[in-house]
């Protein structure tokens, strides 16, 4: 089906969903790199204004792509409930979203009709505030050690990354990031070495450091998902299973993934939980994404890079995990030229999430070869925490040695959670009060690398002190 | 630089309060024990980490000369051969990875002419995003590796350096020359702590369509990170075992120890 419009006496013709989901986004450099995005301002709001009038019914019958992927979104959708919504335009979708009675919509299953296209869809037409303000009511919460995502909270990863994987300093950047009240997402590190030996000398020391200070909350060792599970079956502690995972079939088999043997994963991981004891809840995947993944897999198939994303979301909530990370900067200027392009996709990715009823969290980063710094990191991060964000990175002090990139750091993290009166999840919460970390809520005088905190530290030997 | 800063030993860390976390940081080149004011950096790590961006973005720009007295010795010696992708400029390099995948056609024909096919080890050398990596790292280890692989019976066929190189260049190094395994020695993406560090991409009989899933990777190599030798015995087991499966990719686990979650340069 063709797409046409006129605008101030212009006509421009759109070959089908595909390419108008392409001319239709924000400015992206991986749209260009693509060959999907507008060739001109004109033909942007063009394509925004043809897909406004465009239903859901239509997008619902019309998969852009066919591969496993469109088949798990298919079967994972609430057919139901989306009969009820196909009518509408997604520029009614847009407005239905933005009214007040939404969120009850939304938690009453809502979340399930909406399919990843439909979200990339109405993303296209919304502005940056619209982005933060339809988030902001939209709470997931799951639960794993902890719980994470209800209304208030703001949770952080501790990212211990080691260019080495040396387990002392990586326990010196766990213990640095607990003392600025950091960690109850979970604590995640990117091993430099994916050997399985490695990975579970590792997963080992980080569950050592957080059963010894009684913190309630899970470890991740982000190797290879087959890798994790390699370590499982030698003994390992697995907390979450992680895996980066793309829209397209294509983006993850160029990750090694399958959707069955993620399926497969998981059921082993659950198992393994059975035998241990103090989990709350079953939410055991973490999944960490990003625009440009599918581009930079020459995986795309012709869809433009927030179509894709919404898709890898797709791919997530049939997995139920327990947070799911866009890792906004990580990837280069080929797919986010600048501050600007990042601070939109971050904004774009949670909402996304959080429509699709995703516990969404993010990476707020940039790279060194990337027109963007610390103050695109700032800002980035304030937006997201007023959107309702569920967790953001905690690097000690925003640069990541091992990954070469620059994250938010414990301060910054702390520093969001005091600015807005958000605070932990309410499990860690209470063991952080009861170390004298936080005291009513707010950090201590010696929290945050003073010198009360060097008694903490002084309780592992191993770091030489 | 502040008075405050001056004193440090360790180039990316402010002056520490006392001599105990003085020791607890020789653990981690990572930014601990800061420190705050309110809950925002402390002035000295503020502007600290406003100095180093400024050199890694800096060092960027830096551009790969073989004539450079750095790498003169190294790539006579050798007689390395320089040629270049179809990203034709850094601002290209940058925004066009696809074009940094493939050969030049003039670079095609100078490798057909120059360098002989089907040899077991094809070692290329790539600016990627840090030539500053290749500048320290290369000299040092390229002819350790060298003299490890042909010790152990590998052909090594004549070195390539590509500028503007991403790594998915390996597979049409392997569509023109068909050797058995290439190493692609390659700059990553420049950190703050340094901008040194090189990554070793490894593949087994590449070819066009072949991705990330299909290589191996050894990352981090540099002074604070992998060592040198640590680097050329690790990518030489990987080439065993390689040889021994007739396959690269995730499905080889590191025999003594690829891929991160993350891949730290694109592909």
């Amino acid at each position: 089906m063709t797409f046409r419009t006129t605008l101030r006496g212009e006509t421009f013709v759109f070959a089908d969903l595909r390419e108008l989901f392409g001319r239709a986004n924000e400015p992206k450099s991986g749209d260009q790199l693509a060959g999907v995005a507008a060739r001109s301002e004109r033909e942007r709001v063009a394509a925004k204004i043809v897909l406004a009038d465009v239903s859901l019914g239509e997008i619902l019958d019309n998969p852009m792509i066919e591969d496993d992927v469109t088949e798990l979104i298919d079967r994972d959708r609430d057919v139901e409930l989306g009969t009820t919504i196909r009518g509408l335009t997604v520029g009614e979708l847009r407005e239905m979203i933005l009214a007040p009675d939404f969120v009850g919509m939304w938690a009453d299953g809502m979340s399930r009709a909406i399919t990843p296209d439909i979200a990339a869809a109405v993303t296209k037409i919304m502005g940056a505030r619209d982005l933060v303000s339809a988030s902001a009511p939209l709470r997931v919460t799951t639960s794993l050690r902890n719980t994470m995502g209800e209304t208030g909270t703001f949770g952080v990863r501790i990212q211990p990354n080691h260019p080495t994987d040396d387990i002392a300093g990586v326990t010196l950047s766990v213990l640095d990031g607990l003392l600025f009240g950091c960690g109850d997402a979970m604590i995640g590190l990117n091993p430099a070495s994916d050997d399985v030996g490695t990975v579970i000398e590792l997963q080992h020391a980080l569950r050592a450091v957080v059963d010894r200070v009684g913190a309630p909350t899970q470890t991740c060792v982000l190797a290879h998902f087959t890798t994790q599970l390699a370590a499982l079956g030698r003994g390992a502690p697995i907390d979450l299973l992680f895996q980066s995972i793309g829209g397209t079939e294509q983006t993850n088999r160029s990750f090694g993934v399958t959707l069955d043997a993620l399926v497969e994963g998981r059921e082993q991981v659950l198992e393994h939980h059975r035998t241990r004891g103090d989990f709350l809840g079953d939410n055991v995947m973490y999944f960490e994404t990003g625009q440009g993944s599918a581009l930079s897999a020459e995986a795309h198939g012709g869809l433009d890079q927030l179509a894709c994303e919404a898709r890898a979301y797709g791919v997530a909530r049939s997995f139920d995990p327990f947070l799911v990370n866009s890792v906004v900067g990580f990837i280069g200027p080929e797919y986010l030229a600048d501050s600007r392009q990042i601070m939109r996709a971050g904004l774009e990715d949670h909402f996304m999430g959080k429509l699709l009823g995703l516990p969404m969290g993010c990476d707020v980063c940039y790279t060194n070869h990337v027109d963007a710094d610390q103050d695109t990191t700032d800002q980035l991060l304030i937006l997201l925490a007023v959107a309702g964000c569920n967790f953001v990175m905690g690097v000690p002090g925003s640069d990541d040695v091992m990954l070469n990139y620059q994250s938010t750091s414990f301060h910054d993290a702390a520093g969001a959670r005091e600015l807005l009166g958000l605070r932990p999840a309410p499990e860690f919460e209470a063991w952080l009060e009861s170390v004298g970390i936080l005291s009513h809520g707010r950090l201590t005088d010696g929290a945050g690398s003073g010198t009360t905190s060097l008694p903490l530290l002084g309780a592992f030997p191993e770091l030489g002190s | 630089m502040t008075g405050e800063n001056a004193g440090a030993e360790r180039g990316n860390l402010p002056a520490p309060r006392d001599g105990e976390q003085l020791r607890l940081r020789e653990v981690t080149p990572a930014r601990v024990l800061l420190g705050r004011a309110g809950l925002g950096y402390r002035t000295a790590t503020q502007l600290r980490l406003r100095a180093d961006h400024a050199a890694a973005r800096d060092a960027l720009s830096v551009r790969i000369d073989l004539d450079d007295p750095a790498l003169a010795p190294l790539s006579r010696s050798l007689d390395i051969l320089e040629v270049a992708t179809r990203a034709d400029s850094l601002a290209t390099h940058l925004a066009r990875p696809d074009l940094g995948r493939l050969l030049s056609d003039e670079s095609v024909e100078r490798i057909r002419s120059g360098c002989a096919p089907d040899m077991d080890l094809q070692i290329l050398v790539g600016d990627g995003l840090s030539p500053q990596a290749v500048i320290t790292q290369v000299p040092l280890l390229l002819p350790l590796l060298i003299a490890g692989a042909e010790a152990r019976g590998l052909s090594v066929g004549r070195i390539l350096f590509v500028r503007h190189c991403r790594v998915g260049v390996l597979n049409d190094i392997g569509e023109v020359l068909a050797p058995r395994a290439v190493v692609l020695l390659v700059g990553e993406r420049p950190g703050l702590a340094t901008a040194e560090s090189l990554s070793a991409y490894l593949a087994w009989q590449p070819r066009s369509g072949h991705t990330d899933a299909d290589r191996n990777l050894i990352s981090n190599i540099h002074v604070d990170g992998v060592g040198i030798s640590d680097a050329v015995t690790r990518i030489l087991d990987f080439l065993g075992e390689f040889r021994l499966r007739d396959r690269s990719g995730f499905t080889i686990k590191e025999p003594a120890r690829p891929g991160t979650g993350r891949t730290v340069q694109e592909r």
